[in-house]
């Protein structure tokens, strides 16, 4: 079939603003992206730059924007985003400077993943002429992030990340992102490292784990299944375990679960109040002043749920706490 | 388009700052020890190095976490004694057997010793190895192993050591040139003295100056086509090696894989058969079960030279499916194939629309790894002072005349370590080379010539009809006619590859450059691939002569030896050394 790229152009050296190339190119049924941004390359245009060297979702170098959403093009299907012979657009993926046309600067996706202390710090010397001795369960566990290629695509997609840099943010400040934070997972869950709580309480600060929105972006768009928001908020819970409570995030988690509890329903008033500080609640007010002119306050008094549904929300609460693993 | 998050067209995209030639960070390039290539070989040798107190740098073409030893699925062999009766030296005779006598024993008996410490280290480094029900190390099977004695991180073992290797590089410091393109290599009055390079990124041409160079650049597999291999096996340091003045040896042995995937060459590991997978013909046969094969002992785990030779002769007799034969994995069950193959279950869906636990997938023999490569010694040094190798691109020789499964990663390892302290020791009580001050000048000179090029051929073409030529006549089976033929258009590509040129001229990223570069240096790669397979005049492991097939170990128990000259290849022998075990006939 014949399949027609979008594909958003950059010359850094031409002086002038990206641009959008068509390009034509013969594609079979089960071809990917990734062989058909290769055939225009080595057929119609040697110009195109992109990174790509396995082919098999191993490496992580193709990550990039098809059809606006990023993942991998060795492992996308040109039929799958173009069912019906539609264009297909193919971009750089988003919140990473670009340096060529769908090459990225991964320098900022690197500096967060060094941030996290990316490597095991084992509580005490390994044993002499034997290794670790772990259940497997735990090692399977951790392969779960270790499968994590570090393509980039989650930091592509990350909405908080894209928040961020709309307000001014730079792409190597701010949030971690998904992938370092799997990454530190990787460690804190790892039974050698001896060192789970300093990582955890380096991860309460700015940027950490309690930035995360839950949009689930980047479990979507992972290609390797590793769910990154998943990752984070087990960080949460482990962070919570050890007795990092002190954090705004986790006053909003509780207050969140206490407002289901009596109301069966979300009082986003009580939310606000319980979360933040009364200094912060103050700075907060030309926020509730506009959100009050334009109809978006929430009501001070929250809804119950009609008749019996609050008596099923307690059952389901009691049925959770029943089956929590102690 | 719906859905679309993409700025509109026009909008100025926050581009990152170049560092141009006059940034002082980088205004004298010179370290102790500099290391090409970010694999687990380059990654080793450079934590080793440092560790002996050398300034190290690693220089690499990619982030060293694309570096291709992510691909390695199975698993790393070592004889930590899991299984009763397992020792060093059944490991070691195991290695023999598989590389048809053509290893060194001397070198085999250095990475089956070295081989259980190296993993326990990597153990303690963090790899996360799946473990037996008591939590120690767990083991599967492998093809030519008598024993079970392959440590493995589910079916994508290659990256999870990579992963950590980089982890502990990050942890140590080390400078890494991260998509620096090595150009050529310095050698003045003999001795390797650094490399010229380009930052892709920026452009820029620098002779980077080091005391020992320890080249760690991979294996070849884009000189054939198809290849398991990544689009970065391109052997650029082979090539640059070679033209230095360091011979390269057995380059004819080239292993097939057996179980690749048709649409896009991909690899499916051996760890699928260590599992238990079978292969079966269009009846429905294992055709491993006839005589004819040597195979009726391991099956499916015999060496990989004979299997890929099998499924060849049941394809080419009529007995394939549409050129391959079937790999069925549906008795394994899901539970076991999502817990130990699951990369390969997502790979099946995604490049051959096949669920592995439902139906069995077409495979066919495929270009895999180069036994042969840049001729060391055990300590990874070669001819050239001052220049080493370790890893696919070097052959010490463990692998001989075919590779055993998992035994690759172990090379990496063992080799890439054992480089890394000795280049560091040497550098000790050196000065810098002495580098000629505008040596640099020669390789801006020639990309510039490539640049201003008109009118000429895209590399791509000419690479294309190089890897199908390969794959033609140098794969499986081969012979006199077929070889020389190859070689003849070999030279016609070369002369051709002269005259390529560009599309981009430019100087940020151009990837148009770097092919045009690599293709070059695979050209080279090639003449000596199918020299030595012409010169070999017998069969043995994965070199199979139609015209000569029988191994004759009374003319070829030797390695072939390829030695630059302006005239193309000029090909010697050398002695194999023997330590314990002679020569036998080899069955499965």
């Amino acid at each position: 079939m014949k399949a027609t790229l979008i594909v958003r152009r950059y010359d850094p050296e031409s002086g002038k603003p990206p641009y959008d190339q068509t390009y034509t190119v013969a594609v079979g049924e089960s071809e990917v992206v990734l062989d058909a941004l290769i055939k225009i390359r080595e057929e119609q245009d040697g110009s195109l730059a992109l990174r790509c060297s396995c082919r098999s979702a191993i490496c992580g170098s193709c990550a990039m924007n098809m059809n606006g959403h990023p993942g991998l093009a060795c492992k996308t299907k040109v039929a799958a985003l173009s069912p019906h012979g539609e264009p297909v657009q193919v971009g750089p993926g988003g919140n990473l400077p670009v340096i060529k046309d769908l090459v990225v600067d991964m320098g900022p996706f690197w500096s967060k993943v060094r941030q996290v202390t990316p490597w095991l710090r084992p509580g005490a010397p390994p044993p002499a002429n034997e290794e670790y001795r772990v259940p497997n369960e735990r090692m399977l566990d951790l392969s779960g992030m270790m499968a994590c290629i570090m393509c980039g695509a989650c930091v592509m997609a990350c909405t908080v990340l894209e928040a961020e840099q709309g307000q001014g943010g730079k792409p190597d400040e701010g949030f971690l992102g998904p992938a370092a934070l799997a990454k530190a997972l990787r460690f804190v869950g790892d039974p050698r490292d001896g060192t789970s709580r300093e990582r955890l309480e380096a991860l309460m600060g700015g940027g950490g784990i309690w930035d995360c929105t839950h949009c689930f972006e980047c479990v979507q768009r992972c290609p390797k299944g590793v769910a990154p928001m998943d990752r984070i908020l087990e960080l949460r819970r482990r962070a919570v375990d050890a007795g990092f409570t002190d954090h705004n995030g986790v006053r909003h988690a509780q207050a969140f679960v206490d407002s289901i509890r009596k109301h069966g329903q979300l009082d986003e008033n009580y939310l606000a109040r319980k979360s933040v500080t009364f200094g912060e609640l103050f700075q907060m007010m030309p926020v509730a002043l506009r959100m009050l002119l334009a109809g978006k306050m929430p009501p001070m008094f929250p809804h119950n749920l009609p008749g019996d549904s609050r008596e099923d929300v307690k059952r389901i609460f009691e049925a959770m706490e029943e089956e929590k693993p102690a | 388009m719906r859905g679309s998050r993409l700025p509109p067209a026009g909008g100025v995209p926050r581009i990152a700052p170049l560092s141009g030639p006059a940034d002082g960070r980088l205004a004298i390039l010179q370290h102790d020890v500099l290391v090409i290539g970010a694999g687990l070989a380059g990654m080793r040798a450079a934590i080793e190095a440092q560790r002996n107190g050398a300034d190290v740098a690693v220089i690499s073409k990619v982030h060293p976490v694309r570096s291709h030893s992510n691909a390695a699925q199975g698993g790393i062999n070592a004889a930590l004694g899991r299984v009763e009766g397992d020792t060093w030296e059944v490991h070691a005779e195991d290695t023999v057997k598989g590389s048809d006598w053509l290893g060194d024993q001397d070198s085999i008996e250095i990475m089956a010793r070295d081989a259980g410490e190296n993993i326990l280290e990597l153990e303690h480094m963090g790899v996360v190895f799946n473990r037996d029900k008591d939590g120690r190390l767990a083991v599967r099977s492998f093809g030519g192993a008598s024993k079970q004695r392959t440590f493995f991180v589910a079916d994508f073992t290659g990256q999870a050591m990579l992963h950590v290797l980089y982890e502990q590089l990050l942890k140590s410091g080390v400078r890494i040139y991260e998509e620096w393109f090595v150009t050529s290599l310095i050698v003045e009055n003999g001795t390797c003295g650094g490399v010229v390079a380009l930052e892709i990124r920026t452009g820029r041409v620098e002779a980077i100056r080091a005391k020992a160079v320890i080249l760690c650049v991979g294996g070849i597999g884009r000189v054939y086509e198809p290849s398991t291999n990544a689009l970065i096996c391109t052997g650029d340091g082979i090539a640059q090696a070679y033209r230095v003045g360091a011979p390269v040896m057995d380059m004819e042995m080239i292993q097939y894989h057996p179980t690749t995937l048709k649409s896009n060459g991909a690899l499916i590991t051996e760890g699928a058969r260590g599992e238990g997978a079978t292969l079966v013909n269009s009846k429905g046969e294992r055709f491993l079960s006839n005589p004819r094969y040597g195979t009726t002992n391991k099956m499916e785990l015999a060496s990989r030279d004979v299997i890929s030779r099998a499924e060849q002769i049941e394809i080419n007799e009529g007995r394939g499916v549409d050129g391959c034969v079937l790999l069925d994995c549906r008795h394994l069950g899901e539970k076991l194939i999502r817990e130990k193959l699951s990369q390969i279950r997502e790979m099946g869906l995604d490049f051959a629309n096949v669920d592995i636990v439902k139906a069995p997938i077409p495979i066919r023999p495929g270009m895999h790894y180069i036994m042969g490569g840049i001729k060391t010694d055990s300590e990874g040094q070669t001819k050239v002072p001052g220049l080493y190798a370790a890893g696919e691109c070097a052959c010490v020789s463990v692998h001989g005349a075919n590779r055993l499964g998992a035994n690759s990663l172990l090379d990496t390892i063992v080799f890439g370590r054992r480089s890394g302290a000795h280049a560091a020791k040497a550098a000790k009580g050196m000065s810098l080379p002495a580098v000629p001050e505008t040596r640099a000048d020669l390789d801006r000179k020639h990309i510039e010539e490539l640049k201003a090029r008109r009118g000429g051929e895209p590399s791509a073409r000419i690479r294309l009809e190089m890897g199908r030529l390969m794959n033609d006549r140098v794969s499986v089976f081969r012979d006199k006619a077929g070889l020389e033929g190859a070689l003849e258009k070999l030279r016609e590509l070369k002369s051709r590859g002269k005259r390529i040129s560009l599309t981009d001229r430019g100087t940020v990223f151009n990837t148009d450059l770097i092919f045009a570069l690599e293709l070059d240096f695979m050209l080279d790669v090639a003449e000596t691939i199918v020299a030595s397979a012409l010169f070999r005049a017998e069969s043995r492991g994965a070199h199979t002569r139609m015209d000569f097939p029988k191994r004759d170990d009374e003319k070829w128990l030797k390695h072939t030896l390829a030695s630059w000259t302006p005239d193309g290849p000029k090909m010697d022998t050398l002695p194999v050394t023997i330590t314990r075990w002679p020569p036998k006939e080899r069955k499965y």
